[in-house]
């Protein structure tokens, strides 16, 4: 995955709360393989005239500014890959979807809480200029938005560090594999009813 | 010094933590994996990286999202999607894995088929790339859905990096009143704190209302716990839960049971154990519930009206509430009853067991339904039940189809689809734009409800109409 530094980019908002992960990417789409571009499938069925992510202004557009609960619903990882495919490193909200956000971070895209007001300001300010850029600090833990007011934020220092390495969390808990082997030993002990027998 | 009380929660994350990042990252062991046809991009990951799977014998996988629910002993037309099932089939077969396939007795659901095969057990950590994972908690497991990366970090590892979430404890007491089942309760608990009122928590459900349903209800009440957001939904174990885990074909046997009683036992909150957060609701004051948005928040008492935009005082939520409206094709102020409905769905994991299809059934006998509808049991065992108390032939009798175990048309994937434009009422877990199918509008219920629904062609009271 693609490591995650800084970014300057157009930022498009989203003035709909709860977009789950069928809008995102709708369940017929779930059975075809990445290479068939999941960014043609984002918000497929969502793209209908005055539809922001269409609109020509925000053309480029790498930040989106959403609503509450983004990424809500399905757990399907799909709906990161049509975000990432479809060009997006970056979403911005005031909450998010667990399983969403978690999918997000593994595949190098960077989802930002904020308070509620904060981001509903941010989308007000980017539907009166559109096209304006925003500006991601993710080492600093900084949002820059159009007229250079700077809004930390915060995030689970794990997944900053996942970010910015772009690294596979498979390598590094390999790192613990005697401490797994322990904890199986041990747990086997404890629990003989653990692995099912079976009919 | 005497160690704090804790909840069911901190018993289960503690017991399965492996080690500890100084930034509070924990590694989770991993007791049950589950996979569906969804899972091949995380085979495809680990093949791709040339690892195997670490704990076969904790690895499950089932065709649930994609078997069709007619013919099938016909190969399946849509190429795709027969695909879709086979894939599985060769990567469990590849691993080494027990698969519950298309033709396997106790095919199912995963989330109806893990319980009934005593696969779920209390106290369990369980993980499945599908977010109604959460199902499982019923049992008093941490059962909880991730991404497709995640599945493949399990399967690799049978562990789990995560951050230790923080916890809401949801108390109902008291009785549900005639006709009011576990699924108008989840249903008030989502609409009483919102779809995403339980973002980083998991909750526990507690109270005399959640200890007097069946595991059948339970699990339903634990199916949604995603619907408000959290990351499980758990359910202290009883006498309820082991005489229900007691016998099941991969349940432990004979002392060995014994031993994980008397372990389980020892798993419920103990007094004065903390939360974060505690909600509290009466079990009498719920009615039989439906939504009329493109939210499970949006969940009403029956006897209520479509909510008017023009009352709500914040701009941002009168605009949202339009736009739910204008997609659901509801005019303000109208009585939910006087809503007409074109069919009916009663299956899910949500509403799809034997307790389900009773309470459905029920409420046919001796009746037609006016729309269209089909029915479709949870797991090959639910159905072979149904069938022996002849419950296929209510549902047959009222006109409607009678389908094969699966996902079927909660998510539309198998090629079930509710039609565009059409409303439905459905007792699956999302009413989601699309969800059922393009522009498709679903009205989330209990079976009852959806049964009343079909009887009359529009939302309907079950009280007014009653079983048989
Ligand atoms: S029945 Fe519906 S909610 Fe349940 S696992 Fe299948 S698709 Fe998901």
């Amino acid at each position: 995955m693609e490591p995650f530094v800084t970014l300057t980019a157009v930022a498009v908002p989203l003035d709909i709360a709860n977009i789950d992960t069928d809008q995102l990417l709708p369940a017929r789409f779930l059975k075809k393989p990445r290479s068939a571009g999941y960014g043609n499938f984002l918000f497929h069925d969502e793209r209908k005239p005055g539809f922001p992510l269409d609109d020509p202004a925000y053309a480029g557009a790498r930040v989106l500014v959403a609503d509450r609960n983004f990424g809500c619903g399905s757990s399907r990882e799909g709906a990161v890959y049509a975000l990432v495919d479809g060009g997006f490193r970056c979403v911005v909200a005031p909450s998010f979807g667990d399983i969403f956000a978690a999918n997000a971070a593994k595949n190098g895209l960077l989802t930002i809480t904020l308070p509620d007001d904060a981001v509903a300001a941010l989308r007000r300010r980017l539907q009166r200029t559109p096209g304006a850029t925003v500006t991601v600090d993710l080492p600093a833990q900084t949002l820059t938005d159009p007229d250079g007011a700077v809004l930390p934020f915060a995030i689970d220092p794990f997944k900053k560090d996942g970010l910015i390495a772009g690294l596979d969390d498979v390598a590094l808990t390999l790192q613990q594999q005697d401490a797994i082997d322990a904890f199986d030993r041990a747990d086997a002990e404890a629990r003989h009813w653990l692995v099912p027998a079976g009919p | 010094m005497t160690a704090p009380p804790r909840s069911l929660f901190d018993k289960v994350w503690d017991a399965h933590v492996v080690t500890t990042r100084p930034d509070g990252q924990a590694l989770l062991a991993i007791d049950r994996h589950f996979l569906h046809e969804g899972s091949f991009h995380a085979f495809g990951m680990i093949d791709h990286a040339g690892r195997k799977v670490r704990r076969p014998e904790l690895t499950f996988t089932v065709a649930d999202h994609y078997v069709p629910s007619h013919a099938r002993s016909q190969p399946i037309a849509d190429p795709e999607i027969a695909n879709m099932v086979t894939l599985l089939d060769a990567n469990a077969a590849r691993h080494g894995l027990r698969h519950f396939g298309l033709h396997d007795p106790a095919q199912g659901i995963v989330h109806v088929l893990a319980p009934e095969q005593g696969l779920t057990l209390p106290g369990l950590t369980i993980v499945c790339g599908d977010s109604h994972t959460s199902t499982h908690g019923a049992f008093g497991a941490l059962a909880f859905g991730i991404g497709a990366t995640e599945v493949s970090h399990v399967l690799a590892t049978q562990t789990l990096w995560q951050r230790r979430p923080k916890t809401m404890r949801v108390t109902i007491d008291g009785t549900l009143g005639p006709h009011v089942t576990a699924k108008d309760l989840i249903l008030a608990v989502i609409a009483a704190i919102g779809a995403d009122g339980a973002a980083g928590h998991v909750i526990e459900y507690a109270g005399s209302a959640i200890r007097g349903l069946s595991m059948e209800g339970r699990l339903t009440v634990c199916n949604m716990a995603i619907e408000a957001g959290a990351r499980a939904g758990m359910i202290a174990p009883d006498d309820t839960t082991f005489a229900f885990v007691e016998g099941r074909p991969f349940a432990p046997k004979g002392a060995l049971f014994d031993r994980a009683v008397a372990h389980w036992r020892g798993l419920p909150s103990e007094p004065g154990a903390v939360f974060d957060r505690e909600v509290t609701l009466d079990a009498a004051a719920i009615a039989p519930t439906v939504t009329w948005g493109t939210s499970p928040e949006t969940a009403v008492p029956v006897t209520a009206a479509v909510p008017d935009p023009g009352a709500e005082a914040d701009p941002g939520r009168a605009g949202q509430m339009r736009k739910m409206l204008d997609y659901m094709g509801l005019a303000p102020g109208t009585p939910l009853e006087d809503v007409p409905i074109d069919r009916v769905f009663i299956g899910s994991c949500t509403n799809a067991r034997l307790e389900d299809l009773r309470a459905a059934a029920a409420v046919l006998r001796g009746r037609r339904a006016v729309v269209p509808g089909l029915v479709v049991p949870g797991s090959v065992p639910v159905r072979r039940q149904a069938e022996a108390e002849g419950l296929d032939r209510v549902f047959a009798d009222a006109g409607l189809e009678w389908g094969e175990p699966g996902c079927s048309m909660c998510v539309g994937i198998n090629g079930d689809l509710v039609p565009p434009g059409q409303r439905c009422a459905s007792t699956t877990n999302r009413n989601f734009p699309g969800r059922q199918g393009p522009n498709a509008r679903t009205h989330l219920m209990s079976p009852a409800m959806a049964a009343a629904a079909a009887v009359t062609g529009r939302i309907t009271d079950v009280r007014k109409l009653g079983g048989r």
